[in-house]
C-alpha cells in the first residue's frame, strides 16, 4: 500500500465530521468510535483492543546480555493517545525505536494498519504512517523553518534526481507543500518564523516545530518521544492542546511522558513499562491504583490528587 | 621586486589548467561535505579512476579520447558505489578511513610492476590529448596583454574547455541543490536520523550524492590526464584531496561558487608566493636559501598558504562565500 501522497483530499467525508487535511486517509468517525470502545477494555497487561491500529507480539530487544524491552502482546488502539510511562531505562525509548525501525529488533512481529512492518527500514514505517520524535529535538538547524517542513511531505517528485532538474514537474506540488506548511506553521505559531533558520529557534519552539513537521508526513500514528521535556510550563499546556487536537482529528497518539500530571490529564490509555516488559496497562485512573506501577515507578508517596512537586519520585 | 611579474603569474596559474582540475575536484568534493556532509578524504581516487580510465582505454586498448573520458567517468562512478556499499551505513568516521586508504592503495597499485601491463607502472602512461588539440579552433598565437597573459592557442583552448566545464558543472550542482533532491541532502548532512524519521531513504540519497561527486571528481581526472598529455601514478597523491579540501573550506563549502573561488584564490597565492620568493631569493633581500637551503622556498610557500588558511578561519570561518549567520549555529 503506497502512502497516501494526493494533497488535497480531505481525510474523511463522513458524516458531518469536519475534514482533517492532517491524517492520510484516517477515517474520523472511526478514530472516534474506537476511542469510546476502549472503555470497555479490560485493564490488564497485553489484552486485546477492539480497533488496534498496532499489534505487537513477542517485541524483544537485546543488547548483548542486556535485555531492554521484552513485551508478550502490545495493542495500540486507533484514535486515542495512549502513554508509555516507566522507570529510566524500562525500555521505552528502545521500544519506540524498535517499533519504528530504528533499531533492529532481536525477535518478534508487530503489524501496523493490519502490515507487518518489523522487517521495514525506518524511512519506509515513517511513509506508512507512523512517525515519530526524538527525546533531543533534531530540528535542522541550517535550514529554515519553511524548509524543515517542505522537507517532510512525502511522495515528492522533486526528490528524484532527474526530475530534480526538471522544475516543471515539482513546483505545483511544492507549491500545495509549501500552502500545507504555512498552515500548519499557523497552526502552531511559527508562521512569523518560517524564514528564520531552525538552528535559531528557542527549546519550546523547537519541540513545536517537530511536531508540525512530523505531521507534513501526513501520519495515522505520531509516537512522541519525551514532548514536554525541558519546556517552561506555558508551553506544556500548549503542547497539550496540540496533542488532542490531534487526536480528535483522528490521529492516533502515543508518547513517553514522565510528568504523571500530564499523563493523567490528556491519555485516553496508559502503558506501564518496567524493566523491558510491559506491567500494567489501563485507563489513567485505573494505573495510578495500581500496585505493580506503584511499586515499579509511582513510589509509595505518590499522590496524583496534590499535584504537589513531590508527585513524581 | 617585481610586481607585474608576481601578478601576472598569479593571474596566469588562477586560470589556468591545474587550477581548472582543483576547481572541478572540488566541485564534487562540495557535493559531498558541503552539501551531504560525507567526510570523503580520498577525492583523489576518483580524480585518479577518471584519468586512468581515459589513459587506459587510448594506450592499451586504442579506444577513442571520448570512448576512455566515457570510461573514466563511469569508473569513477563504480568506484563510488563500491565505497558506498560497505560504508555508507556505518558512522560517518568510515567513509574517511576508506576513502583515504583506497587513495593510497589505488596509488600503489598502479605503480606496482604487476599492474605495469595494464598501467605502465611508476613511469605512466605519456602521448595523450592528440584529438583533443586537433580539435582546436583557435588560431595560432599568444593570447593575452599586461599582467593577464594566457599563454598559446592550446593552452587557451584547454581552458575555455575546461571553464566550460566548470561552468556546466556549478549549473547542475545549482539546479540540483536548489530542487527537493538537493534539500534531502542538506537535511541528511544536518541530521540523518531526523531525515530518516521524516521517510527518508537516506543510504540511497548518501549513494547518489558520492556516485555524482565521483563522476565530477573523475571528470576532473579526465581533464587533467589531456591537459598534462599523460599520467603517472606519484602525482595521485593524498595532497591532491586536502589541497581540494583547503580549496572548498577557502571559498566556502556548500556554495555553489565557492569551490571555484576558492581555486582562483589557492593558485593564486600559492603561485604568486612562488615568484616572490624567488624573487626574493634572486634578489639577496631574502636569503631563505641560504639560511634553510635548498628546500626553504617550497617549505616557506606551504607555510604561507598555512597562515592564510589559519588567518581565514580566524576572520571568516565559513569560507569566503559563506554565511556566517549559519557558520554561528553550527552543526
Amino acid at each position: 500500500m503506497a502512502p497516501d501522497t494526493r494533497p488535497h483530499v480531505p481525510a474523511t467525508e463522513e458524516q458531518g465530521s469536519e475534514p482533517s487535511d492532517l491524517v492520510a486517509g484516517e477515517d474520523l468517525a472511526l478514530a472516534r468510535r474506537a476511542r469510546a470502545q476502549l472503555a470497555e477494555v479490560a485493564p490488564e497487561p497485553g489484552v486485546p483492543k477492539p480497533d488496534p491500529l498496532l499489534v505487537a507480539d513477542g517485541v524483544r530487544k537485546s543488547f548483548g546480555g542486556l535485555v531492554a524491552v521484552d513485551t508478550r502482546h502490545l495493542e495500540i488502539q486507533r484514535g486515542t493517545i495512549t502513554a508509555l510511562i516507566g522507570p529510566n531505562g524500562a525500555g521505552k525509548t528502545t521500544l519506540f525505536n524498535v517499533l519504528t525501525g530504528f533499531d533492529r529488533r532481536s525477535e518478534g512481529t508487530w503489524q501496523f494498519a493490519d502490515q507487518d512492518i518489523s522487517r521495514m527500514a525506518p524511512h519506509r514505517v515513517a511513509q506508512r504512517g507512523m512517525v515519530r520524535t526524538f527525546q533531543m529535538t533534531k530540528a535542522l538547524t541550517r535550514m529554515t523553518v519553511m524548509e524543515n517542513m517542505r522537507l517532510a511531505a512525502t511522495g515528492q517528485t522533486g526528490e528524484h534526481l532527474l526530475s530534480a532538474l526538471l522544475p516543471g514537474t515539482w513546483r505545483a506540488q511544492e507549491r500545495e507543500n509549501t500552502e500545507r506548511a504555512q498552515a500548519l506553521l499557523e497552526r502552531f505559531d511559527l508562521a512569523a518564523k518560517a524564514d528564520q533558520f531552525a538552528g535559531e529557534l528557542s527549546g519550546g519552539q523547537r519541540k513545536l516545530l517537530e511536531m508540525a513537521r512530523a505531521l507534513m508526513v501526513r501520519p495515522r500514528m505520531i509516537m512522541l518521544d519525551e514532548p514536554m521535556a525541558g519546556v517552561n510550563p506555558a508551553l506544556t499546556q500548549t503542547l497539550l492542546g496540540h496533542v488532542t487536537d490531534l487526536r480528535d482529528e483522528g490521529l492516533s497518539v502515543v508518547f513517553v511522558e514522565h510528568d504523571m500530571d500530564v499523563v493523567m490529564g490528556i491519555s485516553d490509555w496508559v502503558v506501564c513499562l518496567a524493566e523491558g516488559q510491559v506491567i500494567a496497562e489501563g485507563p489513567p485512573e485505573a494505573i495510578s491504583d495500581n500496585r505493580a506501577v506503584i511499586d515499579a515507578y509511582l513510589g509509595a508517596r505518590q499522590d496524583l490528587d496534590e499535584h504537589g512537586p513531590e508527585g513524581v519520585r | 621586486m617585481d610586481l607585474i611579474e608576481i601578478l601576472s603569474f598569479a593571474f596566469r596559474s588562477a586560470v589556468g589548467p591545474l587550477a581548472i582540475t582543483f576547481a572541478l575536484a572540488a566541485i564534487g568534493l562540495n557535493i559531498h561535505y558541503g552539501y551531504t556532509g560525507l567526510l570523503n578524504i580520498g577525492q583523489v581516487a576518483f580524480v585518479m579512476v577518471g584519468a586512468y580510465g581515459l589513459a587506459i582505454t587510448v594506450d592499451v586498448f586504442g579506444g577513442s579520447h571520448v570512448l576512455g573520458a566515457l570510461v573514466g567517468l563511469g569508473l569513477a562512478a563504480l568506484l563510488a558505489v563500491l565505497l558506498a556499499v560497505p560504508t555508507l551505513r556505518l558512522r560517518a568516521d568510515y567513509l574517511a578511513i576508506t576513502t583515504i586508504s583506497v587513495g593510497e592503495v589505488l596509488r600503489l597499485a598502479t605503480r606496482s610492476s604487476q599492474a605495469a601491463p595494464l598501467t605502465r607502472g611508476a613511469d605512466g602512461i605519456a602521448g595523450l590529448g592528440g584529438p583533443f588539440y586537433a580539435l582546436n579552433p583557435i588560431p595560432p598565437g599568444d593570447y593575452g596583454f599586461w599582467i593577464f597573459q594566457l599563454g598559446s592557442e592550446r593552452r587557451v583552448w584547454l581552458m575555455l574547455v575546461g571553464w566550460g566545464l566548470i561552468a556546466l558543472m556549478c549549473l547542475l550542482v545549482w539546479a540540483l541543490m536548489r530542487s527537493p533532491w538537493g534539500r534531502v541532502l542538506r537535511a541528511i548532512r544536518e541530521d540523518e536520523e531526523a531525515a530518516r524519521s521524516l521517510g527518508k531513504n537516506v543510504f540511497s540519497y548518501k549513494m547518489q550524492a558520492l556516485v555524482l561527486g565521483g563522476v565530477i571528481g573523475g571528470l576532473a581526472g579526465v581533464y587533467y590526464a589531456i591537459q598534462a598529455a599523460g599520467v603517472a601514478p606519484d602525482t595521485f597523491d593524498p595532497r591532491i584531496t586536502f589541497y581540494a579540501y583547503v580549496i572548498l573550506i577557502l571559498g566556502g563549502p556548500g556554495r555553489v561558487l565557492g569551490p571555484v573561488l576558492g581555486a582562483l584564490i589557492f593558485y593564486a597565492l600559492f603561485q604568486g608566493a612562488d615568484v616572490l620568493l624567488r624573487q626574493g631569493a634572486a634578489g639577496g633581500w631574502l636569503p631563505l636559501v641560504e639560511w634553510f637551503g635548498s628546500q626553504a622556498i617550497g617549505a616557506t610557500r606551504l607555510a604561507l598558504v598555512g597562515l592564510v588558511l589559519m588567518l581565514l578561519m580566524i576572520f571568516r570561518p565559513q569560507g569566503i562565500l559563506g554565511d556566517r549567520r549559519e557558520m554561528s549555529l553550527g552543526a
